[in-house]
Formats: structure tokens, C-alpha cells, sequence
């Protein structure tokens, strides 16, 4: 067997796709962030308190009305969604056009509220969530075994992904939102609710992070702490990119699940570490992100 | 018959009212001293000298954020270096006295802070921030695969030793006084740096960098210069800590902390002096409070009520809103 | 050193009780401390419910022993080292506590042990899994109840390797506990014939383990064994189980799973799996009749460190009792001298070194077609007789041991 670094040929194409999933679903929640920052530049530290929230009402829809997971792929993002749009509207309005900053420490504490109160409800240990019977069983590769779920996570980030991505870069209603954020006072002269725009803005992407907390429900270990391991990470993912940057984003969040992939393969210790050595890295070069505008 | 007053007059009236100003200033600070010398046979001097340290963290973070608005996300780094590096050469090499332990601890926590300093200082708003945060990540990430920290278990039993090899520290009563002593150091020349002209160059820098830059002032020198001296305060902060409490443990180098520090420095009152020590005064207590009481198991949540609360209505902090509320009802 | 200190003060204090002297409750009330994680990572498996165990405990006492009043004051210790000792020092030397008990993190019972001893009072750990506790960071003021990573690596290894797992592969969580456990495990292992062909160290916490799993599934080896805990293992299993591992036909061990894990994992994940545990629920009718009264408090089943709270209160109040004193050596004395016999250990017996030594059980979770409940998660293999179990004391580094 041919071998790279000591490692299997074989063993290392299974690493990368593994790689490539994880990095799909790292795009996933990091586009939301991308978007909420680059349209309405709030750093939102709420994002994987959020995450945690899909993942939760995913689960406790299920056990309380029977919601299938179907449903909850669409249910559970609204829910969430409209968690968001509450938000926005009852707190982060109040400090518009203040310092960036009291947008990250307002969502930081929001996030230690909703995990703070969930915990104690549901504990830690995690619920419990089955895997949808469809999904059951994978298919053999050859070089590893791909479970069918994995393959369904990389299809759907990566359709939503691209979704977004061209919703807000090439429609008209892109278009409107970046002009809204941009030049409110021009837009609302045109006639467009833009506060309405915000909130909805805002409650988008917060959407795309209770997906992926859905798609996640039936793989990870679904407790109210799920959010804040993986918030930093993500932070990580969107800065390498570029604040705001929404295509950068998703690059980048394939690439840092690829390099990921690959620690996790020569030196699994530093698997956690490695994304802010990459991130350090990057800035000292690009100071605004690999795919960022010049600040 | 009225007489003109005369501008020698008014100048006299002026100055009576700013030195009788200094003196009610002086004779505040003289009780405040008074009830901090007093303070440890009234409540528990260990708990005092937890919050002198954490005071001493805040000062520290808020030189940097408050008075030259830099919000590092990577405080933590400089608490723990300083805990951990003053902790394994106390516990390992017996024929040091406290203060070179402690010495040694905060000058870890400077070089750090340089190289933190260096690597981050042209990096703006959110990307300064951010950079911080992933360089005490990497700290972290070091701190827990060295053997010497003791992974997750901490570094226990450090001796708290002889001050100057005379004064023994074992005792509560002297340590809180040391303690007492160098915290009330480093709030005066936090208080000079502040005042000084180089403070005031960062104040400018703080209102308006392209200003400042266009009066000629070499901005970033003065920033890594502050993020160093911030760093260095924060490492002596963590250097004392592990001396009080005589352990040294990973919680201090999580990002937690670099957030509960934000949340001190911010809930005291950013950019004013005694804010930070308030702030820190409130949320240590708070955090005791109510980990002993009957919402024991409601810490965070509650935590994170004040972080909303405070940021929603309170942004100026508790300092800066007796402030605000003193110039408008006395002033 | 202070160590040698306590030593004499014990054995001083030893040959005054015999000389019938002292012997008094302080002020007439007994205080206990509980300190646990509250709001963290370990929440569930002692947390608010662990204080609902100590206060039925109390309750079952009578709420008095020779007449004075048994206080409890709690605390969060939010898994803090510095928080723990703050709020224990202050317990100690200003409230009058006598015990502490609860006890989670390792690093918060290190750090209370040393409090303790400086201040010659009692702590009974429950919680914590570190062996370290009774060997190199063993005080005369501290006694660790109910499990430790020793007999864990001890019950599921040699009873896998005997089974025919000939070839392991440890997943070991990257800090102190993991690769205590990881050491435990190999020795264990070689000792029963059998071969680690490989380790893997991952981060804590590792939200995704498919990179792992699959690593462990290349290497080929009979048994995938994981030296994690809580949310890691909890994470582990469900992609070892998605992924296929058992079906391939390697074992899977996890090394230290609670009844909260395996409860929140479900039997259709975690079915097969062999654990070792102190105590379970549904053993015979005295733990039946404990639990059922506990999950009319808590409306959940009981865990060993659970168990273990109420079971060691009890030993400590009725050596409170039998000596009419809160002395600490006096009290731990006493427990030494009593063994232990009740809803949670048969033959206990607390050990120089404080490590409480008891039978402890293979276990392996049911399927679902045999799992008539929510709670009815194990069946019982076999017995570790608790000479087999824990570290045995010719091997220790504890100095009340060495006498050094």
C-alpha cells in the first residue's frame, strides 16, 4: 500500500473526504455569520447559541408533538428564525450605530442566558435523537465507510450554501438588501421598510445556524453547552475568510475542515489549535482576511 | 453698596473651590485607604485578595480597551502565564523568595505581551480582537499539553513562601496586606499613565487614530507600548493569584476569562479609573453570591442577564453612571 | 513537611480517644459542606441531584446525631479550581464546616484536599475519576468514595482482552485523565496477553469524531477503546455507531460511561457496549428501594456518584455518632475502622490512603429488544472483587502509605 507521512493512501482519501464534510458543514454556520455581519456588521456571538437552539428544538419537537425530522428541517429554522428576529428588534436595535463591539458582548450574553436557562431544564448529558430510518446504513467506498447521513449533511450544506450565495450576490433581492444596509436612509426614500429588512436580515442567518443544528441533531451529542464549543471555531472560519465576506466563507470553510481533517490525521492534538494558527498566519499577511475588502 | 468683583477675586474663588475640591478628593481616598486597611478583620481576607487580584486584571484590561479602545480578546493568556510561571518556579526551586517568583511571573507575561503586541498591534476593530483571541488559544493549547501545568488537574500546592525571605505569607494577614500594597501600586501608575502626555496621546488615539497618526504621533508605538504595560499588569494579576490561592489551573487561560474580564471592565465602567475595580468588586461578588445561595445553579444565565443589561442601558457602567448622574444633579 | 505534621497530630489525636479523653461535637452542630458542579459539563452526574441524595441522607439520620443539629450549606463550584477554594476556605475556617463532600473535577478535589489538610477537616470525594487523588495527592484529610479510573481500566480491560480482544486501539482525550486512563488500560492489557497496536490523543472537547473513527477502523485492531468521558464519549460512540464499527466486527470499550450517558445515548447506539461501573440501580431490592425514593425527589434514576453521596453521608454521620466527635481524625478513624455494609457497597472498606475500596461491576448495555424501560439501560456480567479492582496499596506513592 502506497503510504504519505507514514500514512495509508487509503486511510488519508477517507480523511479528506471526512474533511470535506466537516468543512461543508463549517460553511454552513459561518455563512450565517458572514451574512449578519456583512450586511448589518453586528458580531454575532449569539451564533452558536443559535446552532444549539435548532438542534434542541429539533429534538424536543420530536419528543413532544412528534415532529419528524422532515418537518423539523423546515420548522426548527423558522422557530429559531423568528428567536432571532425578536431579538434583533427588542435588543440589538437599541445599540445601532454604536461601536461594533457592544454587538459581540450583547450577543455573548445573550448566548450565556438561553444556555444558562437550558441547562438547567434539560441538563447536560444530551438528549436523545435517533436517526432518521433512511438514512440508516452507508455505503462501502472502498477506502472507508461512508455513512449515507454524511453524504446527505454534503449535499444540502453545500446546496443551501450556494443558495444563499447567489441569493444575496446575484438577485435583485440581494441587491436591495446590500443597498438597505448600506444606504438606509437612501432606501427607505425608495419606499422599503428597511428596519423590517434588518430584522429579517438578521433572523436569516441565525436561520442557517439552527439548520445546521438540525442537521447535526442526529450525529452530535445534542446538549445546551453544543453551541459554545464550536462558536470560536466557526469565529475562526469567518475571520480566515474575511468579515462579511459571504463566498469566503464557504471557501473557507471547506478549506479549514480539509486542514482540519488532515491534523486530525498527523497530529490529532493540535486538531483544535491548528484553525487559529492558520487564522494568525493568515492575518499577518492579509489583514483583512483571505477574501475580505481592504479595511 | 455692592462692590465689582475684581478678576483676582474670581481666580482666589477658583482655586479655593478646587483645592477645598482636592481636599474632599484627598479625604476620600484617605477612607477608602482606611476601610482597605480595615477590610480584612470585617470580611474574609481571602475573598478580598480575590478580588484585589481580579481588580488588578481589570485595570489592567481596561488601560488597553478604555483608554486606548484595543479590545483584546486574549487577556486570559497573560492571567495564566503569569499564574503558571510563577507557580512552577516557587513550587520547584525552594531557595526563591515570593517576589522573585512573582517578578518572574510578570515578566513572562510582558514578553508575552510583546510578541502578542507585535503580531496583532496593525490589525483593527474586530480583527484585532479576533487575532488576540487565536494567539491565547495557541497559549492555551500549550498550556495544556505541558507537562508542567499539570494538564486539567492544575498546579497545586505552591508555597506562598517568604516575602523578601523575611515576611511569611503563610499568613492571611500579611499576604493581604502585600497584596493590598502592590495593587495599590499599579492603580497609581495606571492612574500617572493616564494623566501623563503619553495617556492623553492615547486618548487621541482612542477618539481618532487618522488624527492622531496626522499629527505625527507613531500610533502603533504607543499602542504596542500599552498593550505591553496592560499585559504586564495582567500577568503580575495572575502572578498574586496563584500565590493567594496557591493554584494555578487552565480555567485562568480560557477565552471564558478573557469575556468575564470584558464584562468587569464593562459593568465598573469603561474608561474610567475606579471602574474596573468596581466592576470586578461586583461580579466577583456576584458570582459568590449567588453560587452559594439558592440560585446556585443559575450563575450563568444571570451572568449573562447583567452582560444584556448593561450593554442595552448601563454603558458607561457603574462608575460612569454615578458620574454622569453627580455632574447632573450636583454639578 | 506537613505531611509528617498530620501524621503525629492523627496519631496523637488516636492515642487520647484511646486514653478516653475529648470527644465532643464543636459547638453542637455538625456542619456539611456540599461543593459540586452545578451548571457545568458534570451537572447531571452528581450536581443538584447529588445534593438531593446528601439531604435524604440527613433525613434518614434523623437530622440530629447525639443530639446536635446536622447543618448543610451547597455551593456551585462552576468547575473551578480557584472558585472551590475560595469557597472551602471560607466553609473551613470562618462557617465551621466539618465535611465537604460531593466533589467533582479533579482539579477542585485536589485543590480542596490541600485546604482540608491544612485545616485538619474531612472531605469525601464522589466524583472525581483521577486515581491520583488517593496515590500521589493522598492526604490524611480527604477519603475518595466511590470509583477511580484504576479499577475502570481494570474491569472492561481485562475482561475484554479475556473475551478475545486480543488488539486495541485507545482514543484518548488529550489531558491528564485520559492518559491516566490510556496507562491504566495498556498495562492491563499487556499483563492479560494482549497488545495496544495503537493511541490516538484527541482534543477536549472533540465535537467530531468521524476523523477518529475512522483512523480506529483503518488500524484494524479488535477493540476500540475510548479513555474519554462525558460529551466526548457520549459524541464517540453515536459516530462509532453510525459509522459501523461494531458491524465491522471490532468491540467497542468505553472506559468510563455514566448511567446519564448511556441514558441520553440510548440503547440503540450504545447497545453491547461493556463498562465497568461502582453500583447500579437495578441490582437487588435494597438499591431498587433507594432509587425508586430518589427519583420520586429527582424524577431520574440514580448514578454510583449519586448513590455514593448518600451511602458515604451515612457512614460518616454514624461515625459522628459512634465517636461523638467531629473531629476530622477522629471521624475518618472510625470510618476506617467500620466496614461498610449498606444499599451501595457489601464489605466496603476505607483504606489508609482514604481510598474507599468496594466490589465493583462489569456491566453491558442492553439491547433494546431486552431494555423494558427508559432507565433499564445494563445488565450486570460478573463481579470485580474489590481486591482486584483498585490499585493495590504495595503500588502506591502515597506518602500515609510509604511512610515517606
Amino acid at each position: 500500500m502506497s503510504m504519505i507521512f507514514g500514512v495509508p493512501l487509503a486511510v488519508l482519501a477517507g480523511q479528506l473526504l471526512i474533511g470535506v464534510i466537516n468543512g461543508a458543514f463549517y460553511a454552513l454556520l459561518s455563512l450565517g455569520l458572514a451574512v449578519i455581519f456583512g450586511l448589518l456588521k453586528i458580531i454575532n456571538f449569539a451564533h452558536g447559541a443559535m446552532y444549539m437552539l435548532g438542534a434542541m428544538s429539533t429534538v424536543i419537537l420530536f419528543d413532544a408533538l412528534g415532529v419528524n425530522y422532515w418537518v423539523a428541517l423546515f420548522v426548527a429554522p423558522l422557530l429559531v428564525g423568528a428567536v432571532g428576529v425578536l431579538i434583533e428588534y427588542f435588543l440589538l436595535r437599541r445599540i445601532a450605530g454604536q461601536d461594533h463591539i457592544y454587538s459581540l458582548l450583547l450577543t455573548f450574553g445573550v448566548a450565556l442566558l438561553l444556555q444558562g436557562v437550558l441547562t438547567n431544564i434539560y441538563g447536560v448529558s444530551g438528549l436523545r435523537y435517533s436517526m432518521p430510518e433512511i438514512f440508516q446504513g452507508g455505503m462501502k467506498l472502498g477506502f472507508m465507510f461512508l455513512p449515507y447521513y454524511r453524504l446527505w449533511v454534503i449535499l444540502i450544506a453545500l446546496l443551501v450554501c450556494f443558495g444563499t450565495w447567489f441569493m444575496i450576490e446575484k438577485t435583485k433581492l440581494g441587491a436591495y438588501l446590500r443597498a438597505g444596509t448600506e444606504d438606509s436612509q437612501l432606501m427607505q426614500g425608495f419606499g422599503i421598510n428597511v428596519p423590517l429588512l434588518i430584522s429579517l436580515t438578521y433572523g436569516f442567518g441565525v436561520m442557517l445556524a439552527a439548520f445546521a443544528g438540525v442537521l447535526a441533531a442526529p450525529i452530535y451529542s445534542v446538549t445546551p453547552v453544543m453551541g459554545s464549543h464550536i462558536l470560536i471555531t466557526v469565529f475562526a472560519v469567518v475571520v480566515i475568510g474575511g468579515m462579511g465576506s459571504i463566498g469566503g466563507a464557504i471557501i473557507t470553510g471547506i478549506l479549514m475542515g480539509v486542514i482540519e481533517g488532515l491534523t486530525k490525521t498527523f497530529y490529532p492534538p493540535a486538531s483544535s489549535a491548528v484553525i487559529f494558527l492558520v487564522m494568525v498566519v493568515v492575518l499577518m499577511f492579509r489583514p483583512s482576511g483571505l477574501f475580505g475588502k481592504e479595511a | 453698596m455692592t462692590q465689582p468683583v475684581s478678576q483676582t477675586e474670581i481666580q482666589k474663588a477658583i482655586l479655593e473651590q478646587q483645592s477645598a475640591d482636592n481636599r474632599k478628593k484627598m479625604i476620600l481616598n484617605g477612607v477608602l485607604l482606611l476601610l482597605l486597611l480595615a477590610a480584612p478583620f470585617a470580611m474574609y481576607p481571602v475573598f478580598l485578595m480575590k478580588i484585589l487580584c481580579f481588580s488588578l486584571f481589570a485595570v489592567a484590561f481596561n488601560l488597553l480597551f478604555g483608554f486606548t479602545g484595543l479590545l483584546s480578546f486574549g487577556h486570559a493568556a497573560f492571567l495564566a502565564t503569569g499564574g503558571y510561571t510563577t507557580g512552577y518556579l516557587l513550587s520547584n526551586f525552594s531557595g526563591l523568595t515570593t517576589e522573585m517568583g512573582i517578578i518572574a511571573g510578570t515578566a513572562a507575561a510582558t514578553s508575552l505581551g510583546l510578541a502578542f503586541a507585535l503580531l496583532s498591534i496593525r490589525r483593527q476593530g474586530i480583527y484585532f480582537a479576533m487575532v488576540t483571541l487565536a494567539l491565547s488559544q495557541l497559549v492555551f493549547f500549550f498550556l495544556v499539553q505541558s507537562e508542567f501545568t499539570g494538564g486539567e488537574d492544575g498546579m497545586h500546592g505552591i508555597p506562598r513562601g517568604n516575602l523578601f525571605g523575611l515576611v511569611d505569607l503563610s499568613d492571611n494577614y500579611n499576604m493581604y496586606y502585600f497584596v493590598l500594597a502592590v495593587f495599590l501600586g499599579c492603580y497609581l501608575l495606571v492612574q500617572r499613565i493616564v494623566s501623563s502626555p503619553y495617556g492623553q496621546v492615547l486618548k487621541a488615539i482612542k477618539q481618532n487614530e487618522p488624527r492622531a497618526i496626522s499629527l505625527g504621533y507613531n500610533v502603533n508605538r504607543y499602542k504596542v507600548l500599552a498593550f505591553v504595560i496592560s499585559a504586564a499588569l495582567a500577568g503580575l494579576a495572575g502572578s498574586l493569584k496563584s500565590v493567594v490561592f496557591q493554584l494555578a489551573s487552565l480555567n485562568d487561560a480560557h477565552w471564558h476569562m478573557s469575556g468575564e474580564v470584558i464584562l468587569m471592565t464593562l459593568v465598573g465602567g469603561m474608561g474610567t479609573l475606579l471602574g474596573p475595580v468596581v466592576g470586578a468588586t461586583f461580579v466577583v461578588n456576584i458570582e459568590y453570591q449567588l453560587s452559594q445561595g439558592p440560585l446556585r445553579d443559575w450563575v450563568d444565565p444571570i451572568l449573562g442577564g447583567i452582560f444584556v443589561l448593561t450593554v442595552l442601558a448601563f454603558r458607561s457602567g457603574i462608575v460612569g453612571e454615578v458620574q454622569k448622574f453627580v455632574k447632573k444633579n450636583l454639578g | 513537611m506537613t505531611m509528617m505534621k498530620k501524621l503525629l497530630t492523627s496519631a496523637v489525636a488516636t492515642a487520647m480517644m484511646v486514653g478516653g479523653a475529648q470527644a465532643a461535637i464543636s459547638d453542637n452542630v455538625v456542619k456539611i459542606g456540599y461543593l459540586a458542579d452545578m451548571s457545568g459539563t458534570y451537572r447531571d452526574l452528581a450536581g443538584p441531584n447529588g445534593m438531593k441524595a446528601l439531604e435524604m441522607a440527613i433525613a434518614d439520620f434523623g437530622g440530629k446525631v447525639n443530639g446536635a443539629t446536622i447543618e448543610v450549606v451547597s455551593a456551585d463550584d462552576r468547575n473551578s479550581a480557584d472558585v472551590a477554594s475560595s469557597t472551602v476556605r471560607r466553609w473551613v475556617e470562618n462557617d465551621k464546616v466539618d465535611l465537604v463532600a460531593g466533589l467533582v473535577a479533579s482539579s477542585v478535589s485536589i485543590a480542596v484536599s490541600d485546604i482540608l489538610e491544612e485545616n485538619d477537616k474531612l472531605g469525601i470525594i464522589s466524583g472525581s475519576a483521577a486515581s491520583s487523588i488517593t496515590n500521589e495527592h493522598c492526604t490524611p484529610n480527604h477519603i475518595h468514595y466511590v470509583y477511580d479510573t484504576y479499577p475502570l481500566a481494570n474491569g472492561t480491560a481485562s475482561a475484554v482482552v479475556k473475551e478475545g480482544g486480543k488488539t486495541w486501539y485507545i482514543l484518548t482525550a488529550d489531558y491528564a485523565f485520559g492518559h491516566a486512563l490510556e496507562a491504566d488500560v495498556t498495562r492491563v492489557v499487556k499483563a492479560n496477553g494482549g497488545e495496544v497496536i495503537g493511541t490516538l490523543r484527541h482534543p477536549f472537547p472533540t465535537p467530531d469524531f468521524s476523523s477518529f473513527i475512522l483512523q480506529a477502523q483503518a488500524s484494524g485492531a479488535d477493540v476500540v477503546a475510548l479513555a474519554n468521558a462525558g460529551a466526548d464519549t457520549t459524541n464517540a460512540i453515536n459516530t462509532a455507531s453510525e459509522f459501523g464499527v461494531t458491524q465491522s466486527g471490532q468491540t467497542l470499550a468505553a472506559l468510563l460511561l455514566f448511567l446519564t450517558d448511556v441514558h441520553a445515548l440510548g440503547v440503540d447506539a450504545a447497545q453491547g457496549i461493556q463498562l465497568t461501573t461502582g453500583w447500579y440501580w437495578d441490582m437487588n431490592d435494597e438499591t431498587r428501594a433507594w432509587s425508586d425514593r430518589f427519583e420520586k425527589e429527582t424524577g431520574v434514576r440514580p448514578t454510583m456518584v449519586h448513590a455514593g453521596i448518600y451511602s458515604s453521608t451515612m457512614q460518616y454521620l454514624k461515625a459522628v455518632e459512634a465517636t461523638g466527635s467531629d473531629d476530622a481524625q477522629t471521624v475518618r478513624q472510625k470510618m476506617m475502622d467500620t466496614p461498610i455494609n449498606d444499599m451501595f457497597a457489601k464489605n466496603g472498606r476505607i483504606r489508609v490512603d482514604g481510598r474507599m475500596v468496594h466490589d465493583m461491576y462489569l456491566a453491558e448495555v442492553k439491547t433494546p429488544a431486552e431494555s423494558k424501560g427508559e432507565w433499564d439501560l445494563y445488565k450486570i456480567l460478573r463481579t470485580i472483587p474489590a481486591d482486584e479492582a483498585y490499585r493495590p496499596l504495595s503500588e502506591s506513592k502515597c506518602p500515609l502509605v510509604t511512610g515517606k
